[in-house]
C-alpha cells in the first residue's frame, strides 16, 4: 500500500515536472546552503586547527610588557624591562614540566645573496627553539652550543629564503648577508605554509641569538621565550609556574602587576576554532531559514494540487478511498517531493563546498552527520507542510469534490 | 418478487439551508428497491433524483428517516464507514466518466482494488477481466485521452465492476454519448444486470434510456410522483 502511494506520488510529480521542479527549488536552495555552510565551516575549522598548531602546540609565549588588558595594550605607562638573558636561564634551572625553553628575537632584515634580496624576519634563538616550536629540519643541522654561546655566523633558512635565492639547489654552505654581517647557511628548515592570517612562516632567517643580539638588533634583549610543554603536563599548569619564577627573578613586588606577558597558544587555538564554529553554525541557522521557506513552498504548491485534483479526490473517495488513503497520499506526495529536493540539494551544496575548498584552499570535510540530517530534515519538513494540505484533501465532500470542475 | 430487498427509503427527508431559506430536496420518500433490479430514476433538475441517487450510492445520509442499504442503516454511518461499503459493494458510473487523467484504462480499473488492499498481480488479473467483461480487450494501456468518449464509459464501467459489487450507481451514463454510442452503453448495462445479476440504479432524463430498465421511478418536488414497471407499462 505504502509503495504504491510512493509509486503514485512518484508519477504525479514526473506529470507536472516544470512545477515540481520550481516547488523543489526552495528546498534544493536551502539544503544545498546549509550543507554548503556547514560543509566549509568545518573545513575551515580543520584548517585553522591545522595553522594553530603549526605554530607549535602547548606552546606558552612569554613577552615583555604587562599583559594587554581590557584597556588595550598595557606597559605604556611605564617603561617596558625587556626580557633577558637571565630570565631565561632561571625557568631553565627552575621549571619542571617544559620540554624545551627557548628564547628569541626578531627583526624584518634584508637579505642578500649575490644580486637577490628579500627582506625576511631573522629571528635569533638557541637550538631548542626548533623543539619548542615543533620544526624539523629537512637538511643540515641545528646549531651547536658553542655557536650558540660564541655567537658564530651560521644560519638556518626557511624554504621561502632557499626558493628566492638558490631555487631547488643546495644551499648548505653558502654564504649570505643579513643587514651587514654574513653568515653560512648550515641547514634547511621544513615548509610550514602560510598562516590562516596570511603570514608566510617560510621566510625565516634563524641564527644564534649571541649573533643577533650583537649583529643586528645591536643590543641585549629578549623579544619573546617560548615555553613547550612536555606531554603530561598541560599549559594551564605551567602557566603559573612561569609564572612565579619569572616574577622571583625579575623582582616584582607583590603589589605590582606582571610586568611580562604569557600567553597561552592552545588557549588561542581553543579561543579560533570555537570562534569558527560558531561562525559556522550561524551560517547554517541562516541557511535553515531558507529551508522553511522552501517548506512554506511545498505547503503551497500542495494546496493548489490538492485544490487542482478536487475531481481526483471525488472519485476516489466515491470508488472506496478512506479519509487517510487520501491523506497518506498527499504526505507521501509532499514527502516525496521535499525527500528530492533535499537529494538534489545535497549533490548541489556538496560541489558548492568541494569548488569553494579548492578556492580557499581549505579541506573539502563532508560530514555524513550533516548528509543525514538534511535527508531527514528535508523529510520532515514535507511530512509538516504537506500535513495541513493532505487534510483538507481528505476531508473533501466526495459529492462536492466530483462536481469541481 | 420474491429476491430481498436491497434498498429502503423511509420517510426520507433530504433538506438544505436553514429558516426561510430551508429546502426539501427529498420530503418525506418511501422507496424500496430488489436485488437485481434495473432503476431509471427519472425527473426534472431539482426534482431531488440526484439527491436520492448519492443517497442510494452511500455518498450522502438523509437530514430525517432512515435509508437501510443490504439491511444497514446507512444513513447513521459516518463517512468512513460509508466509504468501506461503497468500496465493497456499490460501483458508480458518472456522465462525465471520471477517469483518472494520463492515467491508463487498466490502472483506472484497478483503483478501487488498491483500497480494497488486493495484490498487484491479482489485481491486474481482475482488471483484464473485467475490461474483457465491457469488450475493451486491447486498450488496456490507453490513456483516457487516447480513448473515445464511449469507450471511455466502458472503462469507468469496468472499473464499477471490477469489486464484483451489488449495486452498480449510474449518473446519466450516456448524457455525453451520441445515439449509436448511448445504444451500446445501454446493451452493455442490460447484459451485466442479466448476466451477473447486478442490481442498477440509473438517473437519466431521457426516455429511452430509461426503457431499457425494468422499472421507471419519476421524482418531482422531492416525492416520488410515479413508480411503474415495465411489464405494466406495456400492458
Amino acid at each position: 500500500m505504502i509503495w504504491e502511494t510512493v509509486r503514485l506520488s512518484l508519477r504525479s510529480i514526473r506529470r507536472n515536472v516544470l512545477r515540481s521542479f520550481l516547488t523543489l527549488l526552495g528546498i534544493v536552495i536551502g539544503v544545498a546552503a546549509v550543507i554548503a555552510m556547514l560543509t566549509i565551516g568545518s573545513g575551515t575549522t580543520e584548517k585553522v586547527k591545522a595553522d594553530i598548531s603549526k605554530l607549535g602546540s602547548n606552546l606558552l609565549v612569554v613577552r615583555a610588557g604587562r599583559p594587554a588588558g581590557p584597556g588595550g595594550p598595557g606597559g605604556l605607562d611605564q617603561a617596558v624591562r625587556p626580557l633577558a638573558e637571565k630570565d631565561v636561564t632561571a625557568l631553565v634551572a627552575h621549571l619542571s614540566g617544559a620540554r624545551a625553553i627557548s628564547p628569541a628575537s626578531q627583526k624584518q632584515v634584508r637579505v642578500i645573496f649575490g644580486t637577490e634580496s628579500l627582506t625576511s624576519g631573522v629571528t635569533g634563538t638557541d637550538s631548542a627553539y626548533l623543539d619548542a616550536r615543533d620544526w624539523k629540519l629537512v637538511s643540515g643541522r641545528s646549531f651547536s652550543d658553542s655557536e650558540t654561546r660564541a655567537g658564530t655566523g651560521v644560519c638556518l633558512i626557511g624554504e621561502t629564503v632557499r626558493q628566492q635565492f638558490f631555487g631547488a639547489g643546495d644551499p648548505e654552505g653558502e654564504v649570505i648577508r643579513v643587514n651587514r654581517t654574513s653568515c653560512k647557511i648550515i641547514g634547511l628548515l621544513e615548509p610550514k605554509g602560510y598562516t590562516g592570517f596570511g603570514q608566510d612562516q617560510d621566510n625565516v632567517v634563524l641564527m644564534p641569538l649571541h649573533a643577533y643580539q650583537r649583529r643586528i638588533a645591536g643590543n641585549r634583549d629578549i623579544d619573546s621565550i617560548y615555553i613547550a610543554a612536555d606531554d603530561r603536563t598541560p599549559t594551564t599548569e605551567l602557566q603559573p609556574r612561569v609564572e612565579d619564577i619569572l616574577r622571583d627573578t625579575r623582582r616584582v613586588t607583590p603589589d605590582r602587576d606582571d610586568d611580562f606577558s604569557i600567553r597561552d597558544m592552545t588557549q588561542i587555538a581553543d579561543a579560533m576554532t570555537s570562534a569558527t564554529t560558531t561562525m559556522t553554525g550561524m551560517l547554517g541557522a541562516v541557511a535553515g531559514v531558507s529551508l522553511l521557506v522552501g517548506g512554506i513552498g511545498i505547503m503551497n504548491i500542495m494546496l493548489v494540487s490538492v485544490t487542482e485534483r478536487t475531481r481526483e479526490i471525488g472519485i476516489r473517495l466515491a470508488i472506496g478511498a478512506h479519509e487517510k488513503h487520501i491523506l497518506i497520499q498527499f504526505l507521501v506526495e509532499a514527502t516525496v517531493l521535499s525527500l528530492l529536493g533535499g537529494i538534489i540539494g545535497i549533490l548541489i551544496g556538496l560541489s558548492l563546498a568541494g569548488l569553494a575548498s579548492m578556492a580557499l584552499t581549505i579541506p573539502f570535510a563532508p560530514s555524513p552527520a550533516v548528509i543525514l540530517l538534511a535527508v531527514g530534515f528535508s523529510a520532515l519538513i514535507g511530512m509538516v507542510f504537506g500535513f495541513f494540505p493532505a487534510l483538507r484533501g481528505a476531508r473533501l465532500d466526495p459529492i462536492d469534490a466530483l462536481r469541481h470542475e | 418478487m420474491s429476491a430481498p430487498l436491497l434498498i429502503t427509503f423511509d420517510k426520507v427527508w433530504k433538506s438544505y439551508g436553514e429558516g426561510e431559506a430551508r429546502v426539501h430536496a427529498l420530503a418525506g420518500v418511501d422507496l424500496a428497491i430488489r436485488r437485481g433490479e434495473f432503476v431509471a430514476i427519472m425527473g426534472p433538475s431539482g426534482s431531488g433524483k440526484s439527491t436520492a441517487m448519492n443517497i442510494i450510492g452511500c455518498l450522502d445520509t438523509p437530514t430525517a428517516g432512515t435509508y437501510s442499504f443490504m439491511g444497514v442503516d446507512a444513513g447513521r454511518l459516518d463517512r468512513n464507514r460509508r466509504a468501506l461499503l461503497r468500496n465493497l459493494y456499490v460501483g458508480f458510473v458518472f456522465q462525465g466518466y471520471n477517469l483518472l487523467p494520463r492515467t491508463t484504462a487498466a490502472e483506472n480499473v484497478e483503483l478501487p482494488l488498491i483500497y480494497r488492499g488486493v495484490a498487484a498481480r491479482e489485481r491486474r488479473d481482475l482488471a483484464m477481466q473485467a475490461l474483457a467483461q465491457v469488450g475493451l480487450v486491447g486498450r488496456e494501456h490507453h490513456t483516457p485521452a487516447e480513448l473515445s468518449g464511449g469507450q471511455q464509459q466502458r472503462v469507468a464501467i469496468a472499473r464499477a465492476i471490477v469489486t464484483m459489487p451489488t449495486l452498480l450507481v449510474a449518473d446519466e451514463p450516456t448524457g455525453n454519448l451520441d445515439t449509436a454510442r448511448t445504444h451500446e452503453i445501454m446493451e452493455l448495462l442490460t447484459r451485466l444486470n442479466a448476466d451477473l445479476g447486478l442490481s442498477i440504479v440509473m438517473v437519466t432524463h431521457e426516455a429511452d434510456v430509461a426503457d431499457y430498465a425494468g422499472r421507471t421511478i419519476r421524482f418531482l418536488d422531492g416525492h416520488v410522483a410515479s413508480d411503474t414497471l415495465k411489464a405494466e407499462a406495456a400492458a
